[in-house]
């Protein structure tokens, strides 16, 4: 199988992902779609990795799992301190500062 | 059997200092009795910044690439890891300001507490403070200074997370207005985890472009087979995700809501160390990765330069609240110095470029806009700052001082003459010219006179519009805004009125070894 398809995929999840976290309203999902972003990276890292015949591909995706890890920790203390007060991760109603 | 790479720990010094004291900062946070924490916490990120400061100015000249290729501390690293700490520094002495806030502190003192429950009114107006901001803040220091030396795209995406991290959590933990304070910190967080992905796509498009994610292989790459889709691809997703960092219209959406939303303090270390930190990282990337195949990115800075300094200079008009206007006056600089790096010289490392008066922008408007949000601390009322544009009606009866230090800012940032501002502002244009970009410099000379307008706007209504009979009071700074305001001012004036020692330091510094 060629390594383009690996590519396009990864490809078609980052557009997917993209595109949820600019229609999708709940903050953890949108979060989610970050998430999912950075995964389609990782899968195109890992396809270079292999395509080229180099190992820094497969090394950046270890840094950059450890990276998403702390992403999640502070992402969910922030969504968690707004959830507690509104009672809603709606990103929509996160509206007191505009204009 | 793995190979040690080789580390050049005197490179390394201002960084090891920075993160060093962000270690021990976190260790104080764990061990030290609560009384005494606040002052070990400031004295422990003081000593590091400065240290930090000190071991960077020690190590100007220096030319080298270290730790395995992976950091370059030439140049422009050291000038800018100098001043990203003494910027730093300054903010640090903001957040450290204790007698201003009848409750001691600008930071919540508990953040896990909801807002708006008994337990926070009862918290609102206790002295206990939050001292977690003080190693997040040094880590965030530290981030930017690894970020204007990455040499390669792999640290430069660790520093950009370094960096962004603290950000988003002390955007979130002002005292009053907390509801304001967490929706910012929420919308910086999701933005920007949204932009350090396109980030990461494009590194890891460029890797497959080149093979390598070296910046001076991929400089050899793309010279040599000039890279194609891919590498056009991957240069605008990074340029994207630095641009998000840098404020640039049009990836300012969260600029303004969250100067306005954090912390005055958190907004000052924002405004001036982020800047300086997400410029140099494109300096370095525009410059040293891609600085054979400027054709690709020339028109693309060229049109947001344009875009970011209509943006920021007309929609600056509209404001009503001094924090958002200062925000979109982020935004609109950001442009004008885009336009220095348009400035691209005849030398190969960046010799005779916008690279030295960019660097030079970035010193003076970094001091110029602490000073400007230090001096919006001092005016407070019932309920916190009062950043209103109504409130500051006749400020300048009530309070001369302030006022005059206040317009000196305004007229700094606005580009007159005898400032700063102008310094930079001339330095950066005459670059563009040079290099023929002369309509660039049009458009930014008559986006100068708009923005003009809404600083100057503020000044007449502190001098020229009646006291408000419930206008907010103006607080006697205790010694840490002072410090700041003393060093700002005069760092506004000098480098205004004779510029040329800074001027040639920063020109000096303009080489990239890669």
């Amino acid at each position: 199988m060629s390594l383009t398809n690996y590519l396009v995929l990864a490809a078609i999840l980052f557009t997917i992902g993209a595109v949820g976290v600019l229609v999708r309203r709940n903050a953890i999902v949108v979060f989610m779609c970050i998430e999912l972003m950075l995964n389609s990276v990782n899968l195109t890292l890992v396809t270079f990795a292999r395509a080229s015949g180099t190992i820094d591909g497969q090394i950046i995706a270890l840094f950059v799992m450890v990276v998403a890890a702390a992403e999640v920790v502070i992402g969910l203390a922030i969504i968690m301190s707004i959830y507690r007060t509104r009672r809603s991760a709606s990103v929509d109603d996160a509206n007191l500062l505009k204009y | 059997m793995i190979e040690a790479p080789d580390l050049s720990l005197a490179a390394l010094a201002p960084l090891l200092f920075v993160f060093g004291a962000a270690c021990v900062g976190v260790l104080v946070e764990a061990f030290a009795p609560r009384e005494s924490r606040h002052p070990v916490q400031v004295a422990v990120a003081l000593v590091g910044t400065l240290g930090g400061l000190v071991t960077s100015l020690l190590l100007a000249g220096e030319g080298l690439v270290t730790a395995g290729g992976a950091l370059a501390v030439d140049g422009p690293a050291v000038f800018l890891q100098a001043t990203i700490a003494g910027l730093g520094a300054l903010s640090l002495l903001l957040f450290a300001e204790r007698s201003l806030d009848p409750a001691r502190s600008a930071f919540v003192a508990a953040a896990a507490v909801p807002a708006g429950s008994p337990r926070d009114r009862e918290l609102m107006t206790a002295p206990r403070v939050q001292t977690e901001v003080y190693p997040l803040t040094t880590f965030a220091i530290g981030g930017m200074m690894l970020f204007v030396a990455a040499n390669d795209l792999l640290i430069m995406f660790v520093a950009l997370e370094v960096l962004s991290l603290p950000l988003y959590l002390i955007s979130g933990l002002a005292r009053r207005r907390r509801l304001l304070s967490q929706e910012a910190a929420v919308k910086y967080f999701l933005l920007g985890s949204f932009a350090s992905a396109f980030f990461l796509y494009g590194l890891a498009l460029v890797y497959g472009a080149t093979g390598s994610i070296r910046l001076s292989a991929i400089r050899e790459s793309a010279a040599g087979a000039g890279g194609g889709v891919l590498l056009v691809l991957g240069l605008a997703l990074l340029v994207v995700g630095l641009m998000f960092k840098a404020s640039v219209a049009p990836f300012h959406a969260w600029t303004p809501d969250v100067y306005q939303g954090a912390p005055t303090p958190v907004t000052a270390f924002m405004a001036a160390c982020t800047k300086v930190a997400a410029f140099g990282a494109i300096l370095r990337l525009l410059y040293v990765a891609f600085g054979t195949s400027e054709w690709t990115w020339r028109p693309l800075v060229y049109g947001i330069a344009i875009v970011s300094m209509v943006v920021g200079a007309v929609l600056g008009l509209t404001q009503t609240d001094l924090k958002r206007m200062l925000a979109y006056s982020s935004i609109a600089h950001a442009g004008f110095l885009l336009t220095g790096v348009i400035g691209y010289g005849s030398g190969a490392d960046g010799t005779g470029s916008g690279l030295g008066p960019t660097m030079f922008y970035l010193l003076a408007y970094g001091l110029t806009t602490i000073g400007a949000f230090a001096v919006l601390t001092l005016v407070r009322d019932g309920d916190g700052e009062a950043t209103h544009l109504s409130k500051w009606a006749g400020l300048g009866r009530r309070s001369p001082l302030t006022a005059a230090v206040m317009a000196l800012f305004l007229l700094a940032l606005a580009g007159i003459p005898l400032t700063s501002g102008f310094t930079g502002k001339f330095a950066v244009f005459r670059a563009a010219i040079d290099d023929g970009a002369w309509p660039l410099v049009v458009v930014a000379l008559l986006a100068s006179a708009v923005a003009a307008f809404f600083y100057l706007r503020v000044i007449v209504l502190m001098y020229f519009s009646e006291p408000a009979v419930d206008g907010p009071t103006v607080g006697v700074p205790g010694l840490p805004t002072t410090i700041v305001l003393a060093v700002t001012v005069t760092a506004t004036v000098v480098l205004g009125v004779v510029p040329g020692a800074v001027l040639d330091l920063a020109e000096q510094a303009a080489r990239f070894v890669g």
